[in-house]
């Protein structure tokens, strides 16, 4: 019988990777040009200079971040080359310091620290002593605290680099990410927890 | 026994020690959640997460290198070509990995700046390596893949496990110079890391350890070659053909298009087929041989390896990878329990039936048994599955209260770390750990027992033949 001869099934391996590589080809040519910055799920990098929200999207039935009007961090006003640039010294910051080996971004990293897709947005920042909420994730980052159960160690982040940081944080925050987190600051249920 | 032989030999114990290396730091990253202020601002948990999970990878390859070069020369009856520089660097291989571990230990690391990326720390998962271990990696990689495709051409006619083979070491290599890149979008890079981490452990890894576990049915039960192969085409057009596009899990929520969701969560819901295919048959060459082998402590491995790879991988990986759960759960305690079953079960199971078999034959006693092996065996596999099931307990929990309730925010997760369910989670993780590494401990003592107490084949032919 034909499906006890090893070729068969031979031919059936190559067939059924060959396809699942095009059709993977195919959908990666789309996606990419969908995630570049400026593309319909990624903002571009001078949205630093916007404020940026998180709400309910009735139509969806998900949370998708809302960009709004201006909003400086730093008292200053990017330019599209700027902002690049400080974005990617902020993902430097963030490879050197290993960030994702505790903490997570769109919820791939370490699970020993808070995720950190929305953090430029969480509702901690309001409490945090500051002039404004970029100045106080700078602080946060050069001088950290003890948060609860949760002590964020002292890398040695230098003003520049806390910055970029900062900015790095703010720009993920616009990324659309198909409702991830769900209901990321809205107020818990009344009936909570054991 | 072949030079190539010898030097499988070496990656394997290599391989063992990078075992025991991962455990330790696992054991100690574990103690940071109960202890969280332990070696604050001297030994942060990153650093020790990182040799951790590094130590993981290190390991399984080492394992895998060490399989293969044991294997290839019997399977193609001739020596290795290149297997000179291949030694060289094996030596090379370890010390590179001594020197990362040293910088991860003491240096730990750097500032914003490409130095930092080329000689301490890459600070993306799985990849930490800085960039000059990384060529160095891929440098082992491209000699290792050298030797088995020129040992082929000059053998006599390929079988089919090593045709199979040779197909899946050109994309593993390739996959691996997805280590160098340093994206500012973490979209993007976040897409082509999901390129080698998955495609990799749930694709290439996969189909290498079947390549692995066919030949090791061969030695250890004489499966015939027909059947065997005919097996892995199935389980490559199986793994390849749902594994590919099983991708789409990872693209849910990474910044990617919708239709991720729909592709990502179909095709890793079929996942877990091959990996019950091999339970079947497991289950029916078990029944077949009234669970008797000559080598009982390698038949016992090879059978975890199954079941472990469709509970762990299958199981674990089908309960939390539909979208609508996958929300929730993605990135909690889950994914933890997830993630250790699946590497034991897919991997570590299989390198242990390995190293039994590699012993046996090396050591010319075919009939392995004893008290020992059973008490590693069943350490080993309570302090696993007791972990999966700590973490999942703490992760279950994570994604009801912290993620779908508290929404997501950093006061939900600082909440979430003194919940009842979740402490109780981690401290019998910590216990199922230790309970681990005692079976670790077993598990070295009786294949050095093993090794002492039985004279090497070879020496003792050579030996008869000079009589």
């Amino acid at each position: 019988m034909y499906t006890q001869d090893p070729i068969f099934w031979r031919a059936g391996a190559i067939a059924a990777s060959a396809f699942m590589c095009v059709v993977l080809a195919a959908l990666t040519i789309d996606t990419l040009q969908q995630i570049t910055p400026g593309g319909a799920h990624v903002p571009p990098y001078d949205v630093i200079n916007r404020s940026i929200g998180y709400q309910y999207d009735s139509a969806r039935g998900e949370y998708v971040p809302k960009i709004g009007g201006e909003e400086l961090i730093f008292g200053h006003r990017y330019t599209a080359a700027e902002a690049s640039d400080l974005i990617a010294r902020g993902k430097l910051v963030i490879q050197s310091r290993a960030c994702i080996d505790c903490h997570t971004f769109f919820g791939n990293g370490a699970y020993y620290a808070p995720d950190l897709t929305r953090a430029w947005m969480d509702p901690f920042w309001a409490r945090y002593d500051g002039p404004k909420r970029a100045d106080r994730l700078t602080k946060f980052l050069m001088h950290p605290i003890r948060l609860g159960a949760r002590p964020m160690p002292d890398l040695h982040i230098q003003r520049d680099e806390a910055e970029a940081t900062v900015a790095y944080l703010k720009w993920i925050s616009g990324v659309d990410a198909n409702g991830f987190p769900d209901r990321f600051g809205a107020p818990a249920p009344a009936a909570g927890g054991k | 026994m072949y030079r190539s032989q010898r030097l499988g030999l070496k990656y394997l114990v290599a391989s063992t020690a990078m075992f025991g290396a991962m455990i330790v730091f696992g054991l100690l990253s574990s103690f940071y959640y109960v202890h969280p202020t332990l070696l604050l601002n001297v030994f942060n948990f990153n650093s020790a997460k990182i040799v951790h999970i590094d130590g993981l990878v290190i390991w399984l390859l080492m394992g895998f290198i060490g399989s293969i070069y044991w294997f290839l020369p019997q399977e193609l009856e001739r020596e290795v070509e290149g297997i000179g520089l291949a030694e060289l660097l094996f030596w090379v291989f370890c010390a590179a990995v001594a020197v990362v571990v040293l910088v991860f230990i003491f240096v730990q690391y750097g500032s914003a700046n490409e130095r930092s990326m080329w000689l301490i720390n890459q600070g993306r998962k799985y990849v930490e390596a800085p960039r000059w271990a990384a060529v160095g990696i891929t440098a082992v990689a491209v000699v290792f893949a050298y030797n088995v495709i020129a040992t082929t051409l000059k053998g006599r006619k390929p079988t089919g496990i090593v045709i199979v083979l040779i197909a899946d070491l050109v994309p593993l290599v390739v996959l691996y110079l997805d280590a160098f890149p340093e994206m500012a979008n973490m979209s993007q890079d976040l897409f082509w890391w999901w390129w080698l981490v998955h495609l990799w452990v749930e694709a290439t890894w996969e189909v290498l350890i079947g390549c692995i576990m066919a030949w090791t049915l061969m030695h250890l039960v004489d499966a015939s070659r027909r059947v065997v192969e005919s097996w892995l085409y199935v389980e490559v057009a199986l793994v390849l053909g749902t594994g590919i596009l099983g991708l789409g899990h990872h693209y849910f929520w990474i910044g990617t298009p919708r239709y991720w969701l729909a592709i990502g969560g179909f095709f890793s819901a079929l996942e877990p087929l091959p990996l019950l295919g091999m339970v079947v048959h497991a289950v029916y060459d078990a029944g077949e041989r009234r669970l008797r082998a000559a080598n009982r402590p390698a038949f016992y491995w090879a059978m975890a390896e199954a079941f472990g790879n469709f509970l762990g991988a299958g199981v674990w990986g089908f309960m939390m990878t539909l979208p609508q759960v996958n929300l929730y759960a993605h990135g909690t305690q889950w994914t933890a329990s997830h993630g250790h079953f699946a590497f034991w079960g897919a991997y570590g199971c299989g390198l242990i039936s390995v190293l039994y078999l590699v012993l046996a034959k090396t050591r010319g006693c075919e009939d392995l048994d004893g008290s020992t092996w059973k008490w590693s065996f069943a350490l080993l596999n309570a302090g696993m599955l007791g972990m999966a099931g700590a973490l999942l307990v703490a992760g279950i929990d994570q994604a009801f209260f912290e993620r779908a309730i508290g929404g997501s925010t950093w006061d939900a997760f600082l909440a979430m770390q003194g919940r009842p369910w979740f402490r109780e989670g981690m401290w019998a993780r910590v216990a199922f750990g230790l309970l681990f590494a005692c079976g670790y401990v077993v598990l070295v003592y009786d294949l050095a027992a093993i090794s002492k107490t039985r004279e090497p084949r070879v020496e003792r032919a050579t030996a008869a033949a000079g009589s």
